[in-house]
């Protein structure tokens, strides 16, 4: 059964994405599965091992599995300092 | 760890980290440079999830302290627009010996590098502009 999701979107997959935040309906079982499917949004061509995920506002892994209601917040190779 | 708009005062926060069982502190300034990879910078701008990076910069603190008991340390990060010469970064550490406050000072800045939810984009001389780390993001081109 389809699951709703909040997705956040951050620094440039916001720009490519065009929007911060959306409500997507998905058959995602992960959250690696979210991003594959969503690649036309945040555009990303990266590995997924550069990339990071947060569900709930805790980090998390490409294989965790997201759940109706749950918000995923995408996030770009970071590059703080 | 604190996430800023504000200008980042070191003196103001190396005060707090004075204690007098401590006989060493050492601190890292990160600063806006004027070249990186080939371009001309002109102006640095920084983006950060505050919630994760408050959360995450508490926890490698933390580590820290396990590895290299100190007696204080805290970090700050910039967010918004930065010009060239400013502090985008500061981390203090207060220790009984030299030792831990290099070592933990070092720890910290690293992993805050590689760990935090902070993202800089930088707005080169030519008018061009790019995120630093995303040059295969962008396959809308």
């Amino acid at each position: 059964m389809s699951k709703s999701i909040t997705v956040r979107y951050f620094a440039l997959f916001r720009e490519n994405a065009g929007i911060g935040e959306e409500r997507v309906d998905s058959d995602a079982q992960t959250a690696g599965d979210l991003f594959a499917e969503l690649k036309h949004r945040h555009g990303s061509g990266e590995p997924l091992g550069h990339c990071k995920v947060a569900i709930n506002d805790e980090m998390s892994d490409w294989d965790a599995p997201v759940k109706d209601g749950d918000t995923v917040l995408l996030f770009p190779p970071v590059a703080g300092g | 760890m604190q996430i800023s708009s504000a200008r980042i005062d070191p003196d103001a926060l190396r005060r707090e980290l004075f204690d007098h069982a401590a006989g060493a502190y050492v601190s890292f300034e990160g600063w806006i440079r004027n070249r990186n990879e080939g371009h001309d910078v002109l102006r640095l701008e920084y983006e950060a999830y505050d919630v994760i990076a408050v959360k995450e910069g508490g926890k490698l603190i933390a580590e820290a302290h396990r590895k290299f008991p100190f007696l204080q340390a805290h970090c700050v990060h910039r967010t918004g627009l930065l010009e060239l010469g400013e502090c985008a970064v500061w981390v203090g550490v207060s220790s009984a010996h030299r030792d831990e406050a290099f070592q933990a000072c070092r720890y910290i800045i690293d992993q805050v590098k590689v760990r935090l939810p902070i993202w800089k984009k930088e707005h080169y001389v030519d008018g061009h502009s790019g995120w630093v780390n995303c040059e295969r993001c962008a396959a809308h081109g």
